[in-house]
């Protein structure tokens, strides 16, 4: 029926292909060509010549060749899998930290901070204002061997009189628990704020103990903010180098810091390409895994009734 | 009369310098279906949140069946909420919804599932069970939020504008249904609502409220037909208050000089009942007549005003007079148009508003700003 009026539609004006359905259809497409082109030029095409790099062979003074040399990945995985392990565990321990720090935090911006919100959201992210090496190196000089806070520790025996905080796992841990709580503050803070408080009401109403409206309802519905801010934390926690570099030592780097050395000192680009890769396949397959688990969670819960 | 369910003592909530609620005490029969009603602000939320356990009280005491639960958390009280935005889990199936509170309460599995089903078809939902709230509609989703409380089936169900946000049709429908259940499943219920022709639909008894007091308590046609103060004359219809001064009570009616000298007859019991011999006197204005006429003769049987008409507005079944007395107060008069003659009666008219003695109410006189 429709195309009986398309057919009369006016057309052989010059410019006439443009006619508004043509015009709503293209629309999209224009929308997203920015973003597309972007991702293909500074995403698509240096990951395809990253897979192209890391099968080849060679060194820095001669040059490299393609070689299809797909051994290096199982060797760079064998020869740098505790630097591996370690990023996981890393940047594990700190969401872990981040979420124990920024549940609370968020729960009490969204819920308790009434009329001060706004400045502890300005106070999470004021961090942000400086750069990551400038708080980074600010974190070394108070954790540095002779400051007030290794001091007080070493008084009330927290730490043993010979022990330090800088150039440890635990400093490392907390630099990137620091660097990267806003990440995890913010989403938690977004879903819990628009949550609607009756609900919980409405639990305890229906004989729901505090704690128990709290795990059956508020926290299933934070879930989306959760899992976002489990991502923005451990996504960037694992390919950090800059807190192992500043408050660690060899002892505590990341695989970050190879592939920094890797490119930038030994010049040894197939590894570091490789390496880059294996990083970003198991970040996806932890995304995929918690995606699923979520999902199949709210299926089996659907399917309970 | 029967059982007390919910006894208020004393109650009092004051937030800051606001007193919502000032020294209540009300006793809630078993079994009934018992309205608050008032405008926005007078307190009657802030009651039922008490009594729902959402608001701790400054002072006073709540008893449900005789013990006191002043002190115990929401979740431990047998009372349920139908809230005003139905605060369905989104999260959750409607069958989820209805079967939280079975859950905690740690109802065996077969039981639970069954209850869940007899509470779905009471509201006619049977077939929506694994549907979420998001693709429901608002009367729907009402509905599940009743059968989400009902089946706890609670000592009393306290319900919160439930109503509020549906459109008028579907208003009109569920108060009937809301009725029918109640009586199906004898469950108190404690209803709270601004309007008072839901009120009056639905409750056995209803307490009106203004500032945080009850201003009186009745069923519906007690406040209509006998209000007692000027804003239940004015909240519950339309009324014609008009300042009095009571003269001599013999017998059956007591007299009153009224409206800058018209005596008019009051039942010596309504009279009784006021403190100072300076009251005011009221009538609905469907319970008047009107005719043409000066009032030569205004003795007789029925009390009369006399006046000019000086608005006149046909609203289909009736006629809307305003009618300007001798005394200076403008009377509002309903004719109904019950035969396809007009009264003839038109702006200008000198006329007499008649009524019979029995429909005049007294009410206190207080002072202009209360109210």
């Amino acid at each position: 029926m429709s195309s009986g009026g398309e057919a009369t539609a006016p057309r052989g004006k010059p410019g006439g292909w443009l006619t508004l359905r043509r015009r709503n259809a293209l629309l999209p497409l224009a929308l997203v060509v920015p973003g597309l082109l972007w991702l293909v030029i500074f995403y698509a095409i240096p990951i395809v010549s990253q897979l192209w790099i890391s099968l080849q062979t060679g060194n820095p003074d001669d040059g490299f060749a393609q070689s299809w040399n797909w051994a290096v990945y199982p060797d760079s995985i064998s020869e740098y899998s505790e630097q591996l392990l370690r990023s996981l565990q890393y940047a594990g321990t700190a969401t872990v930290a981040c979420f124990i720090i920024g549940f609370p935090l968020a729960y009490f911006m969204a819920f308790k901070a009434g009329r001060w919100r706004n400045l502890f959201l300005l106070l999470v992210v004021l961090p942000f204002f400086t750069s990551l090496i400038v708080r980074t190196v600010a974190w070394q000089t108070i954790l540095t061997d002779d400051s007030w806070i290794v001091g007080a520790l070493k008084t009330v025996g927290l730490i043993p009189p010979d022990g330090r905080l800088l150039a440890t796992s635990f400093a490392v841990i907390a630099g990137i628990t620091y660097n990267f709580l806003p990440f995890m503050v913010l989403p938690l803070y977004a879903s819990l704020e628009r949550m609607d408080r009756t609900l919980v009401e409405a639990a305890t109403d229906l004989y729901a103990s505090r704690w128990t409206a709290f795990r059956k309802i508020t926290l299933p519905l934070a879930g989306p903010g959760i899992f976002a801010g489990v991502l923005l934390t451990f996504i960037p926690a694992i390919g950090d180098y800059i807190n192992a570099q500043l408050l660690g030592t060899s002892q505590q780097y990341m695989i970050g810091n190879v592939i920094q050395s890797q490119y930038l000192v030994v010049r040894e680009y197939p590894t570091a390409a490789a390496l880059s890769f294996i990083m970003m396949v198991v970040v996806l397959a932890i995304i995929a895994a918690a995606a699923r688990l979520i999902g199949t969670k709210r299926l089996s819960e659907a399917a309970v009734a | 009369m029967s059982e007390t369910d919910v006894a208020l003592r004393g109650l009092t909530k004051r937030f800051g310098d606001m007193v919502a609620v000032d020294n209540i005490d009300l006793d809630i029969p078993r079994g009934g279906f018992f309205a608050l009603l008032g405008p926005s602000g007078c307190g009657k939320t802030t009651t039922l949140r008490m009594i729902g356990g959402f608001e701790e009280p400054t002072a006073g005491t709540i008893e449900l069946a005789g013990k006191e639960i002043t002190q115990q958390p929401p979740h431990k009280r047998d009372v349920n909420t139908v809230f005003q935005s139905y605060a369905l889990f989104p999260h959750m199936t409607v069958a989820e919804n209805v079967a939280f509170g079975l859950e905690r309460k740690r109802v065996d599995k077969a039981e639970r599932k069954q209850r869940v089903a007899e509470a779905l078809d009471l509201v006619e939902l049977g077939p929506l069970a694994s549907r979420r709230p998001a693709q429901m509609s608002g009367g729907q989703q009402q509905r599940v939020a009743l059968a989400r409380a009902l089946v706890n089936r609670p000592r009393a169900l306290l319900l919160d504008e439930p109503l509020g946000a549906l459109d008028l049709r579907l208003r009109k429908q569920l108060q009937l249904e809301l009725s029918q259940i109640q009586r199906d499943v004898g469950i108190t219920f404690i209803h709270v609502t601004h309007d008072q022709e839901e009120a009056m639909t639905m409750a056995d008894t209803i307490a009106v409220m203004r500032d945080g007091r009850i201003d009186q308590l009745g069923t519906a046609t007690e406040l209509y037909e006998h209000p007692r103060t000027a804003f239940v004359a004015n909240f519950l219809g339309n009324s014609n208050l008009v300042d009095a001064e009571v003269i001599s009570s013999s017998g059956r009616y007591a007299e009153v000089d009224a409206d800058g000298g018209a005596r008019l007859k009051v039942p010596a019991n309504a009279v009784a009942a006021a403190q100072s011999p300076q009251i005011r006197i009221g009538v609905r204005p469907e319970k008047m007549t009107l005719e043409a006429g000066n009032g030569q003769q205004l003795d007789g049987d029925s009390n009369a005003l006399l006046g000019r008409i000086v608005d006149a507005a046909y609203i289909g079944l009736a006629t809307q007079y305003v009618v300007h007395t001798e005394g200076g107060a403008d009377l509002q008069i309903f004719v109904q148009n019950s035969s396809s003659r007009t009264s003839g009666l038109d702006e200008g008219d000198r006329v007499v508003a008649r009524w019979d003695p029995e429909h005049t109410f007294v009410v206190e006189r207080e002072e202009q700003h209360a109210g």
